[in-house]
């Protein structure tokens, strides 16, 4: 059995088990800190950076840190949920997210998370970038227009569905998610719609063709609750729409 | 495949020749870049077949570093170095003047396929610059006369092998000697002494001496060792040899001129934890020390000091160099082991430490090429002989490479703590106005702060000083900077990939003059987000020079600052209407938006 310690939360004393990390421990106590490129039955990546906190006065990633015993945790303080509200303005400065129109709105974790920080303006500049759809698959397409690098659809594709569709390439600015296949399309790649990467997308990046509005919007899942009010939900349950 | 029998044959034998190891994809890479000037799809296509990666992983790899390329370059593949010292010794004069001489855009290659003239990050030469690659080889103190003949050269198409030898002159730029430039170790020795002391006594004799990492970031060498001695397993030893930092150029003279102190460093270490295998990662600019380090290699081999039973201790250890190929960021401990692996060199999760995870998984010592040849020195002279210099809590001497403006540019060995006022009158750089130490990821300093210390507990550097008097823009480095950070963030977490680009878009607009109040807040703001929010020390430092320059010559900004203006705009109004109003014929004063 796994050694019990207790570290503070934002002021609150919360337990948790030898070898967790910090969002682990704190979603198990039922706290909610923001992410997107996490998903629980994978490894952490730590690339969005959107669930830093300060763990004894320092910033760090609360998806790969340990806990420690006594460890101070801030989370939900102004500054760092100031910080975190920049994280997705830029993220959406970078990209071009259209969400009035985007077939994911509604069930978009940028969105959602957007509303949950209360972000009302992207702040910076856009950047707007030109990127080419992928509309090469029967059942799915890659709008890269919206892709926020978190590479769930790596991760699922390469350690899920054993198939290794997607990778990333480029460098800063220039990185790309990229397929694996000779023309780089994904009607050329081994990608199925049965696939665990066709589901993990939290943005409207990989998206299924033909269902765009079988929910009509207003009734999507972050349409009738707060994405903060799902750590409570066990993460299997969680997936997909 | 489709392409013709002596391509792929060729392609073959670069597979071959390494083995069809998958962590040597960039070495492979590097050979079909340099032999056909771009790494053609065809390529990309053979490796992943016959190394079984996915396509994605090598296209991936193909576009990360800035020496491969997809399309191809030319015969003559130019790069002039691009630090701030470079310009200001006439770098992008002497690369325009090359480029108009040959009816080419920097960057873009010309349509016979002759030639590429571009700009590249520091090349290491800055106190003889400008600097450059030709093909791989590095040309230094580049003049527009020079330029004349070298465009003739490129239009004639003599081979860069047959150009005058003096263009490709590197001197080893040694100002001051100290206690580790004057210590030669006889091959061989270092590793004697520490076989007779008992190499946990070494170890000791290492902790003791109170050597710091020498990359920058200082990180007790002892302990390093210590914390792999202690781990259980397969280890390797890898020197960072990125040496990526504009302005730092030492560790280039410790390859070139020290490098059995360098390998006899690595070896103590290896033998010590057991490991069989060590590498050493050199920038891609570097390829010209190549043949000179693999002579020194195989010398060691032939003596004994290399290979199995090292000196008759019973353990084996041998070592390889690996090259980079245009990527700052692999400087960064993690991300130079990735790139090692064959991969992007994309920065680490940390923990756990390389110590306990490091190269292929395993326990790895990884060190900056001065650490390793100081802990030689050390191994062999023991550690009073190096801690009597320095400071209290800085032991030991530092090699810094100084360059800019200042009349004796090149290294000095000084003892730590020495201060910036004292630094400035070894190189006669007592006009500065501001010293960047550390390079751009480090301080900038004004003459109020010139007492202050070269040490890890007051100004940490790797060894890079740049020195700017007051003829000097601060603005300009500071935008300099940023555009260099912009283009060598790895792109992996969204506040360096993001931020450092907006960061780049505001000191643009600044510089250009059309920058407000609320643009240098945006500055602020953003580099204080992108400091603490980054995954690895290259985004933790991007803004450094920004925010360093608006605190200490508040004046250079604001007197660019449109003073009247509170707002204007990221983009130019009359320019985006220019197309609708030329289409509607609209000339009218109503359609005019900036009339006034």
């Amino acid at each position: 059995m796994a050694d019990k310690g207790h570290f503070s939360f934002d002021g609150v004393q919360l337990p948790f088990l030898q070898g967790q990390t910090i969002l682990q421990a704190a979603a198990d106590a039922g706290h909610y800190i923001p992410h997107l490129c996490y998903r629980p039955e994978f490894p952490p990546h730590g690339s969005c950076k959107l669930c830093s906190v300060k763990a004894n006065g320092k910033f760090t990633s609360a998806c790969f840190e340990p806990v420690t015993e006594g460890m101070k945790v801030e989370s939900e303080t102004p500054e760092i949920q100031g910080y975190r509200k920049r994280v997705v303005q830029m993220l959406f400065a970078e990209g071009n997210h259209y969400c009035p129109f985007c077939q994911q709105s509604g069930n978009c974790k940028l969105q959602a998370v957007a509303y949950h920080l209360g972000m009302e303006d992207t702040h910076y500049a856009h950047q707007y970038p030109r990127r080419q759809l992928d509309a090469s698959h029967p059942d799915a397409m890659i709008d890269y227009d919206r892709c926020i690098l978190c590479e769930l659809c790596v991760r699922a594709s390469r350690d899920v569905d054993h198939k290794q569709v997607f990778g990333v390439a480029g460098r800063g600015i220039e990185a790309r998610l990229l397929v694996n296949s000779p023309s780089g399309l994904l009607g050329d790649s081994r990608f199925s719609i049965t696939d665990a990467a066709a589901q993990v997308c939290p943005v409207g990046a990989i998206v299924p063709k033909k269902a765009a509005f079988a929910v009509p919007i207003g009734q999507r899942r972050y349409d009738t609750h707060d994405i903060g009010e799902e750590l409570a939900c066990p993460p299997s349950e969680n997936k997909g729409d | 495949m489709a392409s013709p029998l002596g391509q792929s044959a060729t392609l073959h034998d670069i597979a071959a020749r390494h083995l069809h190891a998958r962590h040597r994809l960039l070495q492979m890479l590097r050979e079909v870049q340099a032999s056909r000037s771009y790494v053609p799809e065809e390529a990309i296509q053979f490796f992943a077949h016959v190394l079984n990666l996915p396509i994605a992983r090598v296209r991936g790899c193909v576009e990360f570093y800035s020496f491969l390329h997809t399309t191809p370059r030319g015969q003559f593949d130019v790069y002039f170095s691009d630090s701030v010292t470079d310009r200001m010794a006439g770098s992008q004069i002497v690369a325009k003047r090359l480029a108009d001489r040959l009816g080419v855009t920097l960057g873009q290659p010309r349509a016979d396929g002759r030639v590429t003239v571009s700009m590249t990050s520091c090349t290491g030469h800055c106190e003889q610059a400008p600097a450059g690659l030709v093909n791989g080889r590095v040309f230094t103190r580049m003049t527009e006369a020079r330029i004349e003949k070298m465009a003739s050269l490129i239009e004639h198409g003599v081979p860069a092998s047959e150009w005058p030898a003096e263009w490709f002159h590197v001197d080893d730029g040694i100002r001051e000697r100290g206690i580790t430039l004057d210590t030669v170790i006889p091959p061989g020795e270092a590793i004697r002494a520490a076989l007779a002391r008992g190499l946990p006594a070494t170890l000791d004799e290492v902790e003791r001496s109170g050597l710091q990492g020498r990359g920058g970031a200082g990180f007790p060498v002892g302990r390093k060792w210590r914390g792999a001695f202690d781990t259980k397993g397969t280890h390797y030893i890898t020197c960072n040899a990125d040496e990526g930092e504009p302005g730092t150029f030492k560790d280039r003279v410790l390859l070139a001129k020290y490098a059995d102190e360098l390998f006899e460093g690595m070896t103590i270490a290896g033998l010590l934890v057991g490991a069989k295998k060590g590498y050493v990662y050199m920038r891609g600019e570097y390829e010209y020390m190549m043949e000179g380090l693999q002579t020194v290699l195989a010398e060691r081999r032939a003596a004994g000091l290399l290979g199995e039973n090292v000196c008759e201790s019973g353990l084996d250890f041998d070592l390889r160099i690996h090259l980079g190929a245009g990527a700052y960021v692999c400087g960064e401990q993690s991300a130079l082991l990735e790139s090692l692996e064959g991969k992007r060199g994309i920065p680490r999760v940390r923990p756990p430490s390389a110590v306990k995870i490091g190269l292929f998984g395993q326990s790895t010592i990884n060190n900056n090429v001065e650490s390793f040849v100081q802990a030689a020195q050390i191994a062999w002279k023991g550690a009073d002989w190096f801690s009597a210099h320095g400071e209290a809590k800085s032991r030991g001497t530092k090699l810094l490479s100084i360059a800019g403006d200042c009349q004796r540019p090149g290294i000095y060995e000084l003892p730590l703590g020495t201060t910036v006022r004292e630094v400035l009158a070894r190189c006669g750089g007592e006009n500065a106005k501001a010293v960047q130490v550390g390079g751009p990821a480090g301080t900038c300093v004004g003459r109020a702060e010139f007492d202050r210390r070269v040490s890890y507990a007051d100004l940490s550097t790797g060894g890079s000083i740049m020195v700017f008097n007051d003829l000097r823009d601060m603005v300009d480095v500071a935008r300099q900077f940023a555009h260099f950070f912009a283009h060598e963030s790895c792109g992996f977490c969204t506040p360096c990939r993001v931020g450092t680009q907006m960061l780049k878009h505001y000191a643009d607009k600044i510089a250009d003059g059309q920058g407000t109040q609320r643009d240098l807040e945006q500055v602020s703001s953003i580099g204080e987000f992108v400091k603490a929010y980054s995954h690895c020390g290259l985004g933790e430092t991007a803004p450094n020079t920004l925010l360093d320059t608006i605190k200490r010559f508040p004046e250079e900004y604001t007197s660019r600052l449109l003073a009247e203006a509170d707002f204007v705009p990221e983009f130019d109004l009359d320019a985006s209407v220019t197309e609708s109003r030329a289409l509607t014929g609209r000339h009218d004063q109503l359609d005019q938006i900036h009339s006034d």
